[in-house]
């Protein structure tokens, strides 16, 4: 049939333009030689171990792993208490502050970038490297924010009822019933949040760039001052990691309706 | 569980942690930059406090005016691109099995996800003479020899339409997909072909929508500060990068946070059309 052939031929211009730059970062990482030559001339994996083997690029990606590992749970850690309180309790104004949570990410990023940058330098903080952890984490706070929500208004609320019922208190039913019934949605909102702050780049940048390098300063840095194709290599660990953990979000969750394809998850 | 408004002082007790963070490294840096915009410039530190207006005068130079109206501009060409590639492709998308939709919605959020340096080198890679796309061209005879296709606008348009594109299907999905199939239905029942059922039926259905999308991926374009830096020539610069170019570069914080400032009310007033417009949507 005509419409499902030209169904596919959209399908496929759409995957060849959002796959090509990535099809060509590829081809370049296995270069053997210092060259950015693409179809690659040899074939080496070498780039990759520079990565780990290098002691400026090890650094790096050290810095925005631990950065990701804490920014996350720290977003996490804002985010779930405020999601927990707006579904537990009838507080309009108290809306105020998911208000406050979703702004960062809907701001254009340099907005909240030079904001953090103002704020390091008044408090005479600019540069110590925890204030980037507190940037990130505020950042994407967003992310655990709204998969929260999500998750607390798919909670049937009979399930609380009873167990309120049978005499279990608060903090109980908390840890006993709401928790586990959110988890899958806390793990996507911390796998959300790690991801982004991983590739995350002039917040990064406007709050420690001149006194430690993540590994989208480094590759910026090489970008201005001298390419290597370890800049490619860690462009594709980049993509690797984002596909893995969203895959793992789609494998062990829903992440239809995280995207929101079910109508009954809108407040 | 019931929800109830809180009774005592300890029910607020979980709102603690979070208001205090929100507030300390939310509103007070967002409110630091705004008093900074009326500091005047210090070389040797970052500012002096003061109150002058002289952050706000620069923008009555038409250099400015030049930089705004092309930011303005560029923004708007990237969400007409992004909407009308996304929109049939999103509507075709939710039309697919769940598996594909899966498989598709992972791709779109790892693509999403990267970092801005990520994409700009790798465009800039594929434009490039010695690893580029016009190899491949020479290769098929469609071009004598490879060249180089950056600097130039239309590489700094490629690559924030590249950047802008999974995010306009993630906006799009969860409207396209919430639609009533039945409406589509008695198109196809009272004879109208599956691609005239979309143009007559689906886009009018969804005008709002499509409105609403173009907002917010014009905001989104308007926030990306590396590609056209990356990707274009000084001339192609846009608000963004010119903010991080005077906040880093030149060191001059007060004037980049006026220029901020000045994109927030943008940003926000069109944030807030489109409110509007889901509301109205939501009415009708």
């Amino acid at each position: 049939m005509s419409d499902t052939f030209l169904r596919r031929l959209y399908f496929v211009a759409v995957a060849i333009f959002l796959a090509a730059p990535l099809v060509v970062v590829a081809g370049v990482s296995v270069n053997e030689k210092q060259d950015l030559a693409f179809p690659p001339i040899g074939f080496s994996l070498s780039w990759y171990a520079q990565i780990f083997l290098d002691p400026e690029w090890r650094r790096a990606l050290i810095a925005s792993v631990v950065l990701a590992i804490t920014s996350a749970a720290l977003a996490v850690a804002i985010a779930l208490p405020l999601a927990w309180f707006l579904w537990r309790r009838i507080a309009p104004w108290a809306n105020v502050f998911q208000l406050l949570g979703v702004a960062p990410f809907i701001l254009p990023p340099v907005i909240t970038a030079l904001g953090f940058l103002t704020f390091w330098a008044t408090t005479g903080f600019y540069g110590q490297p925890w204030t980037a952890v507190i940037s990130h984490a505020i950042f994407f706070v967003t992310l655990p924010l709204v998969t929260l929500s999500l998750g607390f208004a798919s909670i049937d609320r009979s399930l609380v009822e009873a167990a309120a019922t049978m005499g279990a208190d608060d903090r109980k039913v908390l840890r006993t019933v709401v928790l586990p019934l959110i988890l899958p949605y806390l793990v996507s909102g911390y796998a959300f949040a790690f991801v982004l702050s991983l590739n995350e780049y002039i917040v990064a940048y406007m709050t420690v760039g001149f006194t430690m390098e993540t590994l989208p300063i480094k590759i910026f840095n090489a970008l201005r001052y001298g390419y290597t194709p370890t800049m490619a290599s860690v462009s594709v660990f980049f993509v690797a990691i984002a596909a893995l953990v969203f895959g793992l979000i789609a494998r062990f969750g829903d992440i239809r309706r995280l995207l929101g394809a079910m109508s009954s998850d809108a407040n | 569980m019931r929800r109830e408004a809180p009774k005592s002082i300890a029910d607020y007790t979980p709102l603690f942690f979070p208001g205090l963070m929100l507030v300390v490294f939310f509103v007070v840096p967002f409110s630091t930059m705004i008093a900074v915009s009326f500091f005047k410039r210090d070389p040797a530190a970052f500012y002096t406090p003061d109150f002058v207006f002289e952050n706000y005068a620069r923008f009555l130079s038409t250099f400015f005016g030049g930089v705004l109206g092309f930011s303005l501009g560029l923004a708007v060409l990237v969400a007409v691109c992004c909407v009308a590639i996304a929109f049939p492709f999103t509507y075709l998308l939710t039309r697919s099995p769940r598996a594909v939709q899966t498989i598709w919605l992972v791709c779109l959020l790892s693509v999403l996800s990267l970092s801005e340096v990520i994409i700009g080198f790798a465009w800039s890679t594929l434009f490039s003479r010695t690893a580029g796309i016009t190899n491949l061209f020479v290769w098929l005879g469609l071009m004598q020899e490879p060249i180089a296709l950056l600097p130039g606008f239309g590489a700094v348009l490629t690559g924030m339409v590249y950047q802008a594109l999974p995010y306009t299907i993630l906006v799009l999905y969860p409207a396209l997909v919430r639609l009533d199939p039945t409406l589509l239905e008695a198109a196809r029942t009272l004879g109208a072909s599956p691609i005239r059922a979309f143009f007559n039926v689906v886009t009018p259905a969804l005008r709002n929508t499509i409105v609403a999308t173009l907002i917010m991926v014009f905001v989104f374009a308007l926030g990306s500060y590396l590609l056209p830096q990356i990707l274009g020539r000084p001339q192609h610069w846009t608000l963004s990068v010119l903010i991080t170019d005077q906040a880093i570069y030149q060191s001059n914080t007060p004037f980049a946070a006026a220029m901020a400032v000045f994109l927030v009310l943008i940003s926000l007033g069109l944030v807030g059309l489109t409110l509007l417009i889901g509301r109205r949507e939501a009415a009708a």
